[in-house]
């Protein structure tokens, strides 16, 4: 047979060893950068979180205080987007406003993530009985619309009287809590799917430990995925928080957000002679959340390209 | 005779077939059916039939990848359905599987060295340190480059990965390595060189493997052993010489008629079997090869044939043989 006299050639593939190897992330990220649109949607979002957590040190009126004299005026060079009822400065107030609600969204989505990508790991991992508890649990929070949930326990927060600084944290808590069951049926389908693959049967045959299996492998595997939902997650939260805040149940005036600004201008007289007061939060919410959906999209594309809308 | 290091008996797997909303059980896929075979140390045995006859499955049962129905594994003597799974990851380093795909094998996500190296980390095999060392050293001798350990798997060829595929299965010195058709999946320059490196590392490495494959020339280059399977059961089981010179079971004398061989001119019968493989769920009674048997006679409709020796080592299930 002529195949002894096939030479076995000692390094395969040796004329292009400088090559620098690169992962497939970096590769994404690299497509990712193509992306016009999306870079513009992040270029939106790091402006916004720079304007809101570094521009209030630029502003002579942050300690908030009520000048009845300069109530309701509209903008001018001393205040760029005018002033409030209570005399304050728009502008800043929409930037100390923006802090709390990209932190809400921030705050929420890590949450979220945490224990929906945990618990649907472990649901998809082991299966069997662990899984039906997890999942039955997710299904029954699913049924269940979020928002309504969310205005019960933000009514019922009211009720209780609980301290206005507190309420902050208690909305991220539970936007939390309420955006996980999505993220761990996800997170678990993509377990199921990936324990089959022959990699992971690679993994069994060489004996390796489950931790490892979990964290070496398959969580490398779900991690595109999870920064993409991740990315689309705070745009949905920072929606969902100014919607309790616009109905008074989610963070309360004193603390500024965008949804209770807007709130604070929801009479005809604002609206129709104030446009300074509700546009701005108003615009800021919009250009914030459209934004990161662009860019969320863009990195789905390039991370996760099998799951289209 | 020596202590066999892979002992056989009777090793079934069936599939169930469930239906309905309860997953009501109303069938089986014998996918293994009664198969026994034994493996000397240092010996290639080659596992031969057509998609389906559960080659495959057999090499996965054997490593406890998909469990038993019923039989029985002895590896070095040691019963590997009788081990707790603790046991069995501690003996798992010592029989390795190569699988076919070399492209779904490798976790896309870690780099090739890490890949190798971590059963080793992970087993507590080798001091940390030394790893990077004893990847280097297994990467050479799977005819790759040390510049290759940082990489990903896709920036690798099928036939590089497939040597990924080895060089991570013999970091561990396994002493049975199972391939399941690891070369069916390479164009057939590429199998050449993979089934030398086989070769080579049997013969520096004294290796033993079951070598499965549908590809009766290649299992001819490599196998000292050759076994037969159809539809689950094993039709013949013989050493190589005997096989191609004598087969004794028309399902062998068919596929041997039907290896390609390299000299246009020369004449010969060609045996061809009609029909398809029939479903592993119902399969034929008596004998299962007589529906596409040509010398089938109405004995092997009704009787199975039992699995016997020929002599010298030549086991044979036919009744006409």
């Amino acid at each position: 047979m002529s195949l002894n006299s096939t030479p076995l050639p000692e390094a395969v593939g040796a004329k292009n060893a400088p090559a620098k190897s690169s992962s497939l992330f970096k590769q994404s990220m690299r497509r990712l950068m193509k992306n016009k649109l999306a870079v513009s949607g992040l270029v939106v979002v790091v402006i916004m979180f720079l304007a809101c957590f570094v521009g209030p040190f630029f502003s002579p009126y942050t300690d908030n205080k009520v000048n009845m004299a300069l109530m309701n005026k509209p903008p001018s060079l001393k205040h760029w987007l005018g002033t409030d009822a209570l005399g304050r400065d728009v502008l800043t107030r929409v930037l100390q406003a923006g802090r709390i609600s990209l932190t809400v969204g921030l705050a929420s989505m890590v949450l979220s993530v945490f224990i929906g990508s945990l618990l649907g790991a472990i649901a998809g991992y082991y299966r069997g009985i662990v899984d039906q508890i997890i999942m039955r649990i997710a299904d029954l929070l699913l049924t269940i619309p979020g928002l309504p949930l969310l205005f019960i326990f933000g009514a019922l927060l009211s009720d209780w009287k609980v301290p206005t600084e507190y309420r902050m944290y208690i909305v991220m808590l539970m936007l939390g809590l309420v955006n996980w069951p999505g993220l761990a049926r996800m997170v678990r389908g993509q377990m199921l799917s990936l324990r089959e693959r022959e990699f992971m049967q690679a993994a069994v045959v060489l004996g390796l430990r489950d931790r490892r299996k979990l964290f070496n492998h398959l969580l490398p595997n779900i991690i595109p995925l999870l920064i993409v939902i991740a990315t689309l997650n705070i745009g949905g939260s920072i929606l969902s928080e100014s919607a309790l805040s616009f109905f008074g149940l989610g963070v309360m005036a004193p603390t500024p957000t965008w949804g209770n600004m807007i709130d604070a201008a929801n009479n005809l007289i604002d609206f129709q002679e104030h446009p300074w007061l509700w546009v701005p939060p108003g615009f800021s919410i919009f250009a914030t959340v459209i934004a990161i959906n662009i860019f969320g999209d863009g990195l789905r594309d390039v991370l996760d390209p099998k799951q289209k809308r | 005779m020596p202590e066999a290091l892979l002992e056989v008996n009777h090793l079934k797997k069936y599939f169930p077939i469930q239906k309905g909303l309860l997953n009501r059980t109303v069938g089986h896929v014998k996918a293994v059916d009664d198969i026994s075979l034994t493996i000397q140390k240092g010996e290639t045995f080659g596992l031969v039939g057509e998609s389906g006859s559960g080659k495959s499955t057999v090499g996965k049962t054997i490593i406890r990848l998909t469990e038993k129905t019923d039989g029985e594994v002895k590896f070095k003597g040691i019963d590997l359905y009788g081990l707790s799974s603790d046991e069995l990851r501690k003996i798992r380093p010592s029989m390795q599987l190569i699988f076919q795909d070399p492209y779904s094998s490798l976790n896309p996500r870690i780099r090739v060295g890490d890949a190798i190296g971590e059963a080793l980390l992970d087993h507590g095999l080798v001091p940390k340190d030394e790893i990077r060392d004893r990847v280097l050293e297994v990467l050479q001798s799977c005819g790759l480059s040390s510049y290759h350990i940082d990489r990903f798997p896709h920036e690798f060829s099928g036939g590089q990965r497939q040597r990924i595929g080895i060089a991570r299965a013999l970091i561990l010195n396994p002493d049975l390595i199972i391939a399941d058709e690891p070369v069916s999946a390479l164009d057939v320059s590429i199998q050449a060189q993979i089934i030398n490196l086989f070769r080579k590392l049997q013969e520096t490495r004294g290796l033993t493997y079951l070598f499965i494959s549908h590809d009766l020339s290649v299992v001819e280059h490599l196998c000292t052993r050759i076994g037969v399977m159809y539809l689950g059961s094993m039709m013949e089981t013989a050493s190589r010489d005997e096989l191609f010179k004598n087969p004794l079971h028309p399902y062998t004398k068919a596929l041997l008629s039907a290896v390609p061989i390299p000299i246009p001119k020369l004449k010969r019968e060609r045996i061809v079997l009609n029909g398809d493989i029939p479903n592993p769920a119902d399969p034929p009674s008596g004998c299962k090869f007589h529906t596409r048997c040509p010398f089938a006679v109405a004995r092997c409709k009704e009787e199975v044939p039992e699995f016997r020796d020929a002599g010298g080592g030549h086991f044979v299930a036919c009744h006409l043989a």
